[in-house]
């Protein structure tokens, strides 16, 4: 016999086996989670954490310098910038979070039926994303903007549809490799039907990929979002949001003053944080696979 | 014509290796996969080294021209060729050995040849570049090597490109690659696998016949001992990174040491009895099926026994498999008939009854691929379980634990996940799941071609097993002939779509032989040194009728 | 016989039918989203107050009261004449793009002059020495650059090498009228803050394609045969790259796009981003129509370029059995 495959059965619990794998994690991999954790930290206890409100008129002076009461200066309208950044993490965070999350529930819904059900379906839909694809995404976003007008409502849902043409072709063109794949064969072999095919054959080996690539995707819808609320057509004032936050208060660059840079730089710092743990999930799912 | 080289290489050793230790990187840290070998090749002399996949022969063969691969690291041992140790040069000083003094022979040529750039210039590139001759100089020479290894048109060969020539011409333009320079050493490293029984037959004789001609030493890496038989002068078998002997090849085929050595052969050593004709249980009555407008299957009739097992028996792209699929329901043919104890099967899956699926089940050529990685042992074999027959709670699962006995695994594995089974055991899993469907007929499409030797031996003596106490029908699709040879009561031969001769085993591999059968049975390599030669003498013999 | 009979210029014929068909596509998509909704549109625009006289005669000025058939075609054979029709704000939208669109392409034009060479060569050394300092260096320093926010460059940059060093203009107001070595000072800042990201963007990509050829067999096989690494790069992993690396260029130049509408705005650069970003705040429909055809227009013949090129690069079409 050759039966000398003695390796440890998989014994340990989903969460013993998460638990040993972030004391394994890299240390760019920790300094993401921990920049992560304080960040969800932040937007879910704003609040509690911020010392004014978020559209209180703290000062009579805008743009006033950094002190004892207002740690970080106030905006042109006099409001604390402190409070203004805290609050901002929440509205940006989580508008970005949602919009990503609705995107991957489009865009992963119908790759998978492409690829499950290939000929005219998959034809139609491709053929579909390519075309909206062939035009630039902030582009077309502005345009329907433009149309629909700047609502978060319409922000998310644009930003959403158009997004998940990307994780339509990421999930079509893994759920395909797996599709081709002589279990799923077997499986319809047996008569399985399609639903079934989907969800205990195909999804579980999709999943870790979609996964890893959530965090790349929040970090794209994120920066788009910055991006038109800098260019003053995302969120609208007088909401708290760290792009429109750069645009409202950029004249002090021209006095030295680093002011501006503080909500930018927290979004650097979050998209990069995002970045290692997702490279980090990413190395882990593909090494996964031939491992447990 | 004898290469000159006044070296004193000629009499002394070509390469000498001594306590060879290499680690490769894994999950959890290094792990030594050559452990300490040692050989010692002389000017003109072949040796063969022989193992299963994993045993480290390539790992070997790169390591002779002081070549490791990203994630391999030598630990110790001398590689001595012409007298200094290859470990202790500088990169660029053994780059200035590789293609001129020592050569390289892929297994796969046509990915080893860059596509952008015409054969002659990847041919005549060492030569030119390091090797101090001049471009028409080595073009001629090239042109001589390629008529030499019997290239169509060597005049003109070397301006086509990679994907204008067959794979067996450019296996042998590959071997003309590696001699072009007259090196004192070339690596053979499985050239002959890819490619299909008649065509590694062809190439056998090239190389056979470049290496006399030139007398230059070789290393001669295969699976098989059969094709090393042909060339080598000595073998050197290697497990696990381990060399378990070593000896001339007369000596290896006649009176082998080493237990493990006698397994190289274990398939030749299952003599299952002919089994006299039963009643029909499958019969497929002139199916013809196309990819788009390429017809891979030609009005085909074929019909299977109960408790039977029949052979079908083809080269790649003969349209075994695609046969085997359209039985199954996953491929609708253009037209004819599955009939199965006298019903008619619908052409797909979707219109065929719960039932009639249940009795008809396929088994895969790489469980690699057939096992669902993310499933664990119990819900790949206890959802057909419950799927055909209901069973739930305990009694599913004694049921899994019976089907995994019947494939003589024991009942821990149930929790365990594919990644965590050898290749074996996984085919074992495979088949556990095919029988727990309760079928008539079992269609195993070229189930251990992808096993080593004694893996493939033991499951097919368990097939075998099975048949006798379940009374199961077996469709055999193989390229393997020593399988049809071992356990086939039935042999049916396929060639471009089409049924070339069916029959008995003992008639249709017994003379008189129709002639694309003979083709294939005179490509088989012989366990004896002397088949190649015999090859050629019989088609010299027959040439000289004609 | 003819051009058609042969393979390469039948496929590169098929290529830029479709690039013609996905134009129309998208001209039809810019045009329907704008006019699928004429009724809410011109509330949106004139508010809820509007008098229906009013909507009426924005419809009319629209030309939103003939059949959409008409109009599609009305437009988009004046469009392709360079006339995209009046603004709301009653200038024809030519007069307005015409030459802020110069200025755009003047400003790209000379970031993918650097960018595309550049990013060749630092890939390619990236593959030299993969997982070798250098190579670790580019990796992080452009993971960093693709992570952070476009302004955010313009303004580090601005703040530094504008405010406190005062070595370049903060702002990048230029006129025609200004000699082309002060308008290249004028654009330092933007071109320096593009070329940040759309190089690693571009370097990233050019990596990952080398490193794809340098993994299959020929390259080791090369390396069997004694070629200088340098040697393999060049001679063996390039030619079989090309067709890729010509796509990454091409998805990357989307960065400029992008980067171009950010970064215009950031140093008041007086170019086509910077219009069609207040035409979207104005609601200036014929403007964003404009704008937004120009900037797909362009997008959709990069990547035809991009197809050509791999096309023509591909031995097996080259040179067919």
């Amino acid at each position: 016999m050759t039966n000398t495959a003695t390796r440890s059965a998989p014994s340990q619990t989903a969460l013993a086996r998460g638990l040993r794998a972030v004391r394994q994690a890299p240390p760019t991999a920790i300094f993401g989670m921990v920049v992560l954790f304080a960040y969800v930290f932040t937007a879910i206890f704003a609040p509690f954490i911020a010392p004014y409100g978020e559209f209180q008129v703290v000062s009579s002076v805008p743009y006033a310098p950094w002190d004892e009461v207002n740690l970080l200066g106030t905006d042109q309208l006099g409001r604390d910038f402190l409070s203004r950044m805290i609050f901002g993490a929440r509205n940006s965070i989580g508008i970005a979070f949602v919009t990503t999350l609705l995107a991957f529930a489009i865009g992963g819904f119908f790759g998978i039926m492409a690829a499950a059900l290939r000929g005219v379906a998959d034809q139609v839909l491709s053929r579909f994303v390519d075309s909206v694809m062939s035009i630039p995404d902030l582009i077309f976003t502005l345009m329907l903007l433009a149309i629909f007008g700047t609502s978060v409502l319409n922000l998310i849902l644009i930003i959403a549809i158009l997004d998940s043409t990307r994780i339509f072709r990421i999930s079509r063109a893994a759920a395909m490799n797996v599709v081709t794949l002589d279990f799923v064969e077997a499986a319809a072999a047996r008569g399985e039907g399609l639903v079934w095919r989907i969800v205990h054959e195909i999804l579980p080996n999709i999943l870790p990929i979609l996964i890893s690539e959530f965090g790349m995707r929040f970090c794209f819808v994120f920066l788009s979002i910055a991006a038109l609320s800098f260019l003053g057509i995302g969120l609208q004032p007088p909401m708290a949001e760290w792009g429109s936050m750069v645009r409202d208060n950029a004249t002090l660059i021209n006095m030295g003053d680093i002011t501006p840079l503080i909500p930018a730089g927290a979004i650097a710092l979050l998209t990069i944080g995002v970045n290692f743990v997702a490279d980090w999930l990413l190395n882990m799912s593909s090494g996964l696979s031939d491992e447990a | 014509m004898k290469h000159e080289n006044t070296s004193t290489l000629s009499r002394a050793a070509a390469i000498a290796v001594s306590d060879l230790r290499i680690e490769a990187r894994t999950s959890s840290g290094w792990t030594e996969i050559v452990k300490g070998v040692s050989f010692t090749l002389r000017r003109g002399e072949v040796l063969g080294i022989v193992g299963e996949s994993g045993a480290g022969k390539s790992t070997i063969g790169l390591a002779a021209l002081g070549h490791f691969r990203p994630g391999c690291r030598v630990t110790g041992g001398k590689i001595v060729f012409d007298g200094t140790d290859m470990l202790s040069l500088a990169d660029h000083q053994r780059r200035k050995l590789r293609g001129t003094r020592i050569a390289y022979v892929a297994q796969s040529a046509a990915a080893s040849f860059n596509p952008a750039k015409r054969l002659m210039d990847q041919v005549v590139e060492a030569a030119v570049e390091r090797g101090g001759q001049l471009r028409e100089e080595a073009e001629a020479n090239a042109v001589a090597m390629f008529r030499s290894l019997q290239l169509p048109e060597p005049e003109t060969f070397g301006r086509r490109y990679p994907h204008q020539v067959s794979g067996g011409q450019l296996q042998r333009a590959m071997t003309a690659m590696a001699m072009i320079c007259r090196p004192d050493l070339i690596v053979f490293d499985e050239p002959t696998t890819a490619l299909d029984v008649t065509t590694q037959v062809e190439v056998l004789i090239s190389i056979r016949k470049a290496i006399a001609e030139y007398g230059v030493a070789a290393l001669y890496i295969s699976h098989d001992l059969a094709i090393v038989a042909q060339l080598a002068h000595r073998v050197m078998v290697l497990r696990y990174g381990e060399v378990v002997e070593e000896a001339p090849i007369a000596e290896i085929l006649s009176a082998p040491k080493h237990p493990y050595t006698k397994t190289l052969w274990a398939l030749r050593s299952i003599e299952e009895p002919e089994r006299p004709p039963s009643g029909d249980l499958l019969q497929v009555r002139n199916i013809s099926a196309s990819y788009g407008t390429f017809k891979v299957l030609e009005s085909v009739d074929l019909s299977v026994g109960k408790g039977q097992t029949v052979a079908l028996v083809g080269e790649s792209g003969s349209g075994k498999s695609t046969l085997g699929r359209v039985i199954a329901g996953l491929m609708k043919p253009d037209g004819g008939a599955v009939m199965f104890e006298q019903s008619r099967l619908g052409p797909v899956v979707s219109s065929r009854t719960k039932d009639q699926l249940r009795r008809v089940q396929i088994i895969y050529q790489s469980a690699d691929t057939s096992l669902n990685p993310r499933h664990a042992v119990r819900k790949i074999i206890g959802r057909p379980v419950s799927f055909f027959h209901g069973l739930s709670g305990k009694k599913r699962e004694a049921r899994i634990v019976e089907l995994l006995r019947m494939v003589e695994l024991d009942g821990s594995y149930i929790d365990r996940m594919p990644s965590q089974l050898s290749g074996g055991q996984r085919q074992r899993v495979a088949i556990a799941r095919a029988l727990a469907a309760d079928p008539e007929l079992i269609i195993c499409d070229e189930v251990t071609s992808a096993l080593d030797q004694i893996v493939q031996a033991d499951i097919l003596k368990m097939l075998l097993d099975l048949q006798n106490r379940l009374g199961v029908s077996y469709l055999f699709i193989t390229h393997d002939l020593e399988i049809v040879r071992a356990i086939a009561d039935q042999v049916v031969v396929m060639n471009k779509g089409r049924i070339v001769e069916h029959g008995k085993r003992g008639e249709v591999l017994s003379p008189p032989y129709e002639d694309y059968t003979r083709l294939l049975l005179d490509s088989v390599p012989e366990m004896s040194s002397d088949w190649l030669d015999r090859l050629i003498s019989t088609r010299a013999a027959i040439a000289a009728k004609q | 016989m003819g051009l058609v009979s042969n393979p390469i210029a039948k496929m590169i014929l098929q290529r830029i039918g479709l690039g013609l068909l996905s134009l129309v596509i998208v001209s039809l998509v810019i045009f329907l989203a704008v006019n699928l909704l004429p009724g809410s549109f011109a509330s949106a625009v004139l508010g809820r107050s509007a008098t229906p006289d009013a909507v009426a005669a924005f419809q009319h000025q629209l030309g939103l009261d003939r059949p959409m058939v008409d109009r599609y075609f009305t437009w988009l054979s004046s469009a392709l004449q360079g006339d995209f029709g009046n603004s709301f704000s009653k200038r024809p939208v030519g007069t307005i793009i015409g030459p802020r669109l110069l200025s755009t392409l003047r400003l790209a034009g000379i970031t993918a002059a650097i960018a595309v060479p550049l990013a060749i060569l630092l890939g390619i050394v990236c593959a030299r020495y993969r997982n070798r300092l250098p190579d670790r260096f580019l990796s992080a320093v452009t993971l960093a650059a693709i992570s952070v926010p476009e302004f955010f460059i313009a303004y580090v940059l601005m703040l530094f090498l504008a405010t406190r060093l005062h070595i370049f203009p903060s702002l990048s107001s230029i006129r025609s009228s200004m000699h082309f070595d002060e308008q290249l000072y004028r654009m330092a800042l933007p071109i320096m803050t593009l070329l940040f990201v759309v190089l690693a963007h571009m370097m990233r990509n050019t990596r990952a394609a080398i490193l794809n050829v340098m993994s299959r067999p020929f390259i080791e096989m090369a390396q069997l045969k004694g070629e200088p690494e340098m040697r393999v790069i060049m001679r063996h992993a390039l030619p079989n790259a090309i067709g890729s690396i010509a796509s990454v260029v091409a998805i990357n130049l989307a960065y400029l796009i992008a980067g171009v509408v950010v970064v215009e705005v950031v140093f008041v650069y007086p170019g086509i981003g910077q219009t069609m970003v207040d035409a979207v705040r104005n609601r200036d429909v014929p403007v964003i129509q404009a704008c937004a055809l120009i900037f797909s227009t362009a997008y959709i013949l990069l990547n035809l370029l991009a197809d050509i090129i791999s096309i023509v690069s591909n031995p097996r079409l080259l040179h067919p059995r």
